[in-house]
């Protein structure tokens, strides 16, 4: 199973001191968050990709990316999200297989939509056709990574005839692709047809959605023939802050929860405990509540931690991914592991496991639906 | 069949003139669903206890709390409603416009819809038709051509208050009607009804498949 941590890259004032981080301070904090995560042994890091202030995280999450890469040699490098709705998909071909090359295959991408409405006109989109824009640009995108001179003609972009996309993914196999939704069924379908990971950000969320969320996935990744229910890639979200007790932890991260952009001045922190994932507490309370998700969702295969917004400061940051990775993630990983039945996979594919599937893998095939793809079966769901 | 009617009200204080007033319709609209021969059950809900619920939803980008949805629930699947409010600097309180502001823009569709208020002075009457009105008609409910406003005097009595009674009746009057028509006996597919209505609340049971989402990016499956 795979742990990390993924960020908004918010620059926010620390609400206890008055301070803000300049853009270049958050940009390199981003960094160092990264190396910090490979250095206590976690697994991934995901960046977020945003293109209005108070966000620097990148808008074009590859150049981060490729610089952390530089910089790691075992972290798997992702995003939380990169915006398929308006980015165009043949860029998003080329720079994610770029990054492939220069990180040695440790890159995957979360697909998502973006929900600011004024960010879709400025790239000539319209937030109202999210959906059919993520549906449109994502097929040509598989099919850009999978076909060598593509011939593509739809409506959202201008037509493209005997397109080869340069340079074209490692070892001709493109990344591993995860959608991320929190409330669109129509995402959970896309993820499931095409065998592709589902991400749940339920940082915001009680586990009754949740858990229907990713049961449509499952669902729907079975009907389509990718395998049991159970075996769907599934990954979560999560929010934490650890000290040594619970009253410690609280009374430290209690104004920074108090002023954060989105929830701040909303609810309490106890209420917000109850209601979402949020564990402000002990390793052994993130430990506890985290182990939990399992219980609604069933064995999933990658959890990200969200550690670093609402202003807190750098050292405080490294701090908590410190905590992660000495005291938190080991006994998760030790604990999924046992709960985890055999034929449910422990890892999302990687590009060493796809490469290994060889030229029959259903990864590298655009529609590699095995069922449910008649429309008789369909008539029958 | 047992027929469903929802009242909500939005006034504050303990006792509130609102929710004597949405008693007061309540009672009207059991008599005439009555007198046409169908039951029916009247659900009660005080939006001021909901206030917290709504701030939460509104500081949160829109995170739900469970009673907030199932109140939620409890709407859309209605086959009718009655709607008061009090009369706050010239419209209808902040309270009563949050619980709409979190609805799904199709939690009402084609619901049949009492519009009521109360106000210290009938010169806010029009409040009805200038805020309400505009309001259920924008979320696609059948508001009642009776709406019920009730300002202090017409609780009391002589004509102001037998004219009240007789405005609550003539709008229950008018709701029951569509009540009785709607469920059982109404023709599937003609009529919008709690079939057709999204409280927003949960996912949806029925997925469009990728194929038809696909559409012509499809091409021959192979």
């Amino acid at each position: 199973m795979q742990f990390g941590v993924f960020t908004i890259g918010d620059v926010t004032t620390d609400p206890t001191t008055g301070r803000t981080p300049t853009e270049a301070e958050r940009v390199q904090s981003m960094v160092a968050i990264a190396r910090k995560a490979e250095e206590v042994g976690l697994d991934v890091f995901a960046t977020g990709e945003h293109h209005n202030p108070p966000f620097v995280a990148p808008a074009n999450p590859p150049i981060l990316l490729s610089n952390i890469a530089a910089q790691t040699t075992g972290l798997q490098l992702s995003t939380a999200t990169t915006l398929i709705t308006t980015n165009d998909p043949v860029r998003l071909a080329e720079d994610y297989a770029y990054l492939q090359h220069l990180s040695a295959g440790r890159n995957d991408l979360m697909l998502g939509r973006g929900n600011t409405g004024p960010v879709y006109p400025w790239f000539g989109k319209d937030i109202r056709k999210g959906i059919p824009l993520a549906v449109e640009h994502y097929h040509l995108l598989r099919r850009l990574w999978r076909e060598k001179s593509v011939d593509w003609e739809g409506e959202f972009r201008t037509p493209l005839h005997g397109y080869t996309v340069a340079p074209g993914p490692l070892d001709g196999v493109p990344p591993f692709v995860w959608h991320g939704s929190i409330r669109s069924p129509e995402i959970a379908e896309q993820a499931a047809f095409y065998g592709d990971g589902f991400f749940h950000n339920n940082i915001f969320w009680n586990k009754e959605h949740t858990e229907a969320m990713v049961r449509l996935y499952r669902q729907r990744f079975e009907h389509y023939g990718h395998g049991a229910a159970d075996q769907a890639i599934v990954g979560l979200g999560g929010q934490i802050f650890m000290a040594d007790t619970e009253e410690e932890a609280k009374r430290i991260f209690r104004p920074y929860f108090d002023n954060a952009p989105v929830y701040g001045h909303g609810p309490s922190l106890e209420s917000f405990t109850r209601d979402t994932p949020l564990t402000v507490g002990t390793p052994e309370q993130v430990i506890e509540r985290t182990l939990g998700f399992a219980d609604y969702v069933g064995d999933y295969q990658r959890q990200l931690f969200l550690v670093d917004h609402a202003g807190l400061p750098l050292d405080a940051v490294l701090e908590q991914i410190e905590i992660l990775g000495t005291q938190v993630v080991p006994v998760l990983r030790q604990e999924f592991e046992t709960r985890r039945p055999a034929h449910v996979p422990s890892d999302p594919p990687t590009h060493a496991s796809l490469v290994a599937e060889g030229p029959d893998s259903p990864h590298l095939q655009v529609i590699s639906a095995t069922a449910g793809l008649d429309a008789a079966e369909e008539a029958a769901v | 069949m047992t027929r469903h009617v929802v009242v909500l009200t939005a006034g504050l204080s303990q006792p509130s003139s609102s929710r004597l007033l949405a008693d007061q319709i309540a009672g009207a609209v059991a008599a005439e669903v009555g007198a046409r021969g169908e039951a029916v059950d009247l659900q009660t809900y005080e939006l001021r206890e909901y206030a917290v619920d709504l701030a939460t939803m509104m500081a949160t980008a829109g995170m739900p709390t469970a009673r907030l949805d199932e109140l939620r629930r409890a709407v859309s699947a209605a086959d009718g409603l009655v709607v008061v409010t009090p009369v706050f600097a010239a419209s209808y309180s902040g309270v009563f416009k949050l619980f709409f502001d979190a609805l799904d823009p199709d939690a009402l569709g084609g619901m049949p819809v009492i519009i009521a208020a109360t106000a210290g002075t009938p010169r806010h009457s029009l409040v009805l038709d200038h805020a309400l009105r505009p309001l259920l008609t924008y979320l696609r409910a059948v508001v009642m051509p009776t709406g019920v406003f009730a300002a202090t005097e017409d609780f009391g009595g002589g004509a102001a208050g037998r004219d009240l009674t007789k405005r609550a009746g003539r709008a229950a009057a008018e709701l029951a009607a569509h009540v009785v028509s709607s469920g059982g006996d109404a023709v599937a597919g003609f009529t919008p009804s709690a079939a057709t209505r999204d409280a927003g609340v949960g996912i949806p049971t029925q997925v469009t498949p990728f194929r038809q989402l696909l559409g012509r990016q499809l091409g021959p499956v192979t």
